[in-house]
């Protein structure tokens, strides 16, 4: 069997990654996509435990999370596109005020 | 009884209160009526209440009854108490009697002066205050009477408000009394924790009850903090420095307040603790020296003064100093025998000084007045009375209480010669100086001015109808005790034995005097003359027939001339001990330090600054800027994450 921390640190790993984008990319579809990449990062995280527990809650949850994360996705990208149709852009520095 | 005791204080207290509400709407008649209205019901009361406790059954106990709980603080409680007894007789009549003259006589010498209704407010504020000092039957009590005659004090001195000297001057009694009034309350303290109690009638039985040398350390100390109060109430060294300032203010308040009244207080409050001053000897032999040295110190200082009511104000203190001598050396009665004679003729010195200044148009240096006598003589007679009275001169009251002191000094429980020589000593150079002061105003060539030479006149009967009636008693108060070395009964004394009597008998058992023989009361009598007499002769020598004498004098003996007429230097030397240091500390540590930059600076400005710092670098979180928001939101979540590991 793979070692626990190995999937862990794989979990660690993509989560800093996606955290690190958020917070640094511009483009908001960027950040969108770092967001599904810290909400995988947990999934597996969740599997891991899941499998060296041997507990199946934590596989049910992740099929939570997949399924939030989907609709999730599907509204965000929605009010991206509104977003930019009205302001012309996608970079989020100059989305900074509710004013229209 | 205790309805008449009451209504003593009552009136004035009333007339002050009536006076001071609605006195501006008032006529000058009206404000006089209303002012010396109530000091003559005072004065009558104090007589009808000194017959009624004459015939009470109980006399000469003392007539103690509480007519309300003033305080009452967990164990301790100090009643609204009145004390009545021989010694508050001889008080109450002789401050009513001087106060309601004082009162009649500032109709006529007020009566062109500014503020007249504020005037006579204050006045029967302050007699409705000495009052309660000296019927007050515990020391709380008599403390609120204390402070009442000091506030009082310093309000009068500095009547004429808007002269800077004045209240100068009026500040500086108040600063310097409260140094004594600090032991007085550390000496009540005392005196309470020692007996649990601050009534007279608890205190002094229990002291009476006492065997002579027991607590010891306390009775001591509470004497010596209670004289302090008293060398601050009654102008004696140290404290007396705000005494000759205190002339600033009209003639009638150096009469009432620092002739004859306020400044006795410190001579009462001994006189009243003479039980416990007789339990604790040190103490006492502490207020005799205190006081023959003041006596001495201020006549040296009166010789020279050429300001009428300077000189007048330290034969004050000095009379003062022999007044805690009587008390000092064991002799009580005799101590309050010079009060009273003391209260007519001072009182009458300082109204007559008033009556001069009033013809002079203001003018009170002695060095321009001469010759007087011809256009001010009913001045000059009652003037002139006063003068052979507190010089001693025999038949009149001053050398029959004079001699009472001395005769104590000499062989009263805690006499000594040193003080008796001192003593005599001194009553040379009051009658000399006294009449040198009589000789300069009144007699000899004129030196006056010409443009007040013109307006010189005798003052209206307001003025000197008093001064006549004071001049009366100056004569015959003395009478009250014969002495009896001339076959009389000393009456005054053997009145005030019930009070007295205990303290002295029990000093006396105490054999504390120098084992040496000490002069009959004859001989005395004739020493004590032989200074009047002398100091009389050398004054009509220098100042009626040889007048260059004392320019020579002067000149020869510069050095202690110049040191006796700037009083020692005393004032000088206290600016530099004490006001300057205290105003500098004033001015750079407690008001540039503590208040400008510690607490404006630091505390509010401060505060106001870190505020606002505060804000500027919290104000940075909301930027604007979304991904700004998304790094604290992820911090924040990392921060927490980590407190739930480690600590949750």
């Amino acid at each position: 069997m793979v070692p626990l921390y190995h999937i862990l640190a794989v979990s660690v790993i993509l989560f800093g990654l996606g955290a690190a984008g958020f917070i640094v990319r511009r483009n908001i579809i960027t950040i969108f996509m770092c967001i599904e990449l810290m909400l995988n990062a947990v999934n597996l995280a969740f599997i891991g435990f899941s499998r060296y527990l041997g507990n199946p809650n934590g596989q049910v949850i992740v099929f939570f999370v997949i399924v939030v994360a989907a609709a999730e996705a599907a509204v965000g990208l929605a009010i991206i596109i509104a977003v930019e149709r009205n302001r012309a852009t996608l970079t989020i520095d100059e989305i900074d005020s509710m004013k229209m | 009884m205790e309805q008449l005791i009451l209504l003593i204080l009552i009136p004035p207290l009333f007339s002050a209160a009536l006076n001071g509400i609605f006195g501006r709407r008032f006529s000058n008649a009206t404000v006089s009526l209303i002012g010396c209205g109530a000091a003559g019901l005072a004065a009558l009361f104090a007589l009808l209440a000194a017959w009624t406790y004459s015939h009470l059954a109980s006399e000469p106990l003392p007539f103690i009854q509480s007519y309300f709980t003033w305080i009452e603080a967990g164990p301790f409680r100090a009643d609204f108490a009145l004390y009545y007894d021989r010694l508050t007789l001889v008080m109450t009549v002789t401050v009513t009697l001087v106060a309601f003259l004082i009162h009649l006589y500032s109709r006529g010498y007020m009566e062109h002066e500014g503020g007249y209704y504020r005037f006579f407010c204050y006045l029967n504020l302050f007699l409705f205050m000495m009052l309660l000092l000296v019927t007050a039957a515990n020391f709380p009590l008599m403390f609120v009477g204390w402070e009442g005659v000091g506030l009082c004090s310093y309000l009068l001195i500095g009547f004429y408000f808007r002269k800077k000297s004045a209240s100068d001057a009026g500040k500086k009694a108040f600063v310097v009394t409260r140094i004594g009034d600090a032991g007085f309350t550390v000496a009540v303290a005392l005196l309470y924790w020692s007996f649990g109690s601050a009534d007279f009638g608890y205190i002094f039985d229990r002291i009476g009850a006492m065997p002579p040398g027991s607590m010891q350390g306390a009775l001591t100390a509470a004497g010596l903090l209670l004289f302090l109060g008293a060398v601050g109430k009654s102008a004696q060294l140290p404290l007396y420095v705000w005494l000759p300032d205190a002339m600033e203010g009209p003639t009638p308040v150096s009469a009432l307040i620092h002739a004859a009244t306020m400044v006795t207080a410190g001579v009462y409050l001994v006189a009243r603790s003479s039980i416990l001053f007789a339990h604790a000897p040190m103490a006492l032999a502490v207020v005799a020296t205190v006081g023959v040295l003041t006596a001495f110190y201020a006549a040296t200082i009166a010789l020279t003064q050429n300001d009428l009511k300077r000189m007048l104000a330290y034969s004050t203190i000095s009379q003062l100093g022999y007044m805690f001598v009587g008390c000092g050396v064991g002799a009580f009665a005799a101590g309050i025998f010079h009060l009273m004679t003391h209260a007519f003729f001072k009182s009458l010195l300082f109204l007559a000084a008033g009556s001069v200044m009033h013809a002079m148009s203001g003018e009170l240096d002695m060095r321009k007045m001469g010759g007087l006598r011809s256009k001010l003589g009913t001045t000059w007679l009652t003037f002139f009375i006063a003068t052979l009275a507190i010089s001693g001169v025999p038949l009149l009251s001053g050398f029959f209480s004079k001699d009472e002191i001395l005769a104590g000094a000499s062989e009263g429980p805690l006499g000594h010669p040193l003080i008796f020589w001192l003593a005599v000593f001194t009553a040379a150079m009051t009658a000399f100086y006294m009449f040198r002061g009589l000789l300069l105003t009144f007699h000899g060539p004129s030196r006056v001015e010409p443009h007040v030479a013109s307006h010189i006149h005798e003052s209206g009967s307001k003025m000197t109808r008093p001064l006549i009636v004071l001049a009366f008693f100056s004569v015959v108060a003395g009478y009250l005790s014969w002495p009896k070395a001339w076959g009389g009964a000393e009456r005054f004394d053997e009145y005030l034995d019930p009070v007295f009597g205990r303290s002295t008998a029990l000093l006396a058992a105490e054999n504390l005097r120098p084992a040496e023989h000490s002069l009959s009361h004859l001989e005395i009598m004739g020493v004590s003359v032989a200074a009047a007499l002398l100091g009389i002769g050398v004054a009509l020598w220098f100042y009626l027939k040889s007048t260059e004498i004392p320019r020579q004098l002067a000149a020869r003996f510069e050095g202690i001339y110049q040191l006796l007429v700037r009083k020692y230097y005393v004032d000088e030397a206290y600016d530099w001990l004490f006001v300057n240091p205290i105003k500098r500390l004033s001015d750079k540590v407690l008001w540039r330090s503590t208040d400008a930059a510690a607490i404006d600076g630091l505390m509010v400005d401060g505060s106001a600054e870190a505020a606002l710092s505060l804000g500027g670098v919290l104000r940075r979180i909301q930027s604007g800027n979304l991904r700004s928001y998304a790094t604290w939101v992820l911090l924040g979540a990392v921060l927490w994450l980590g407190y739930a590991l480690f600590h949750g």
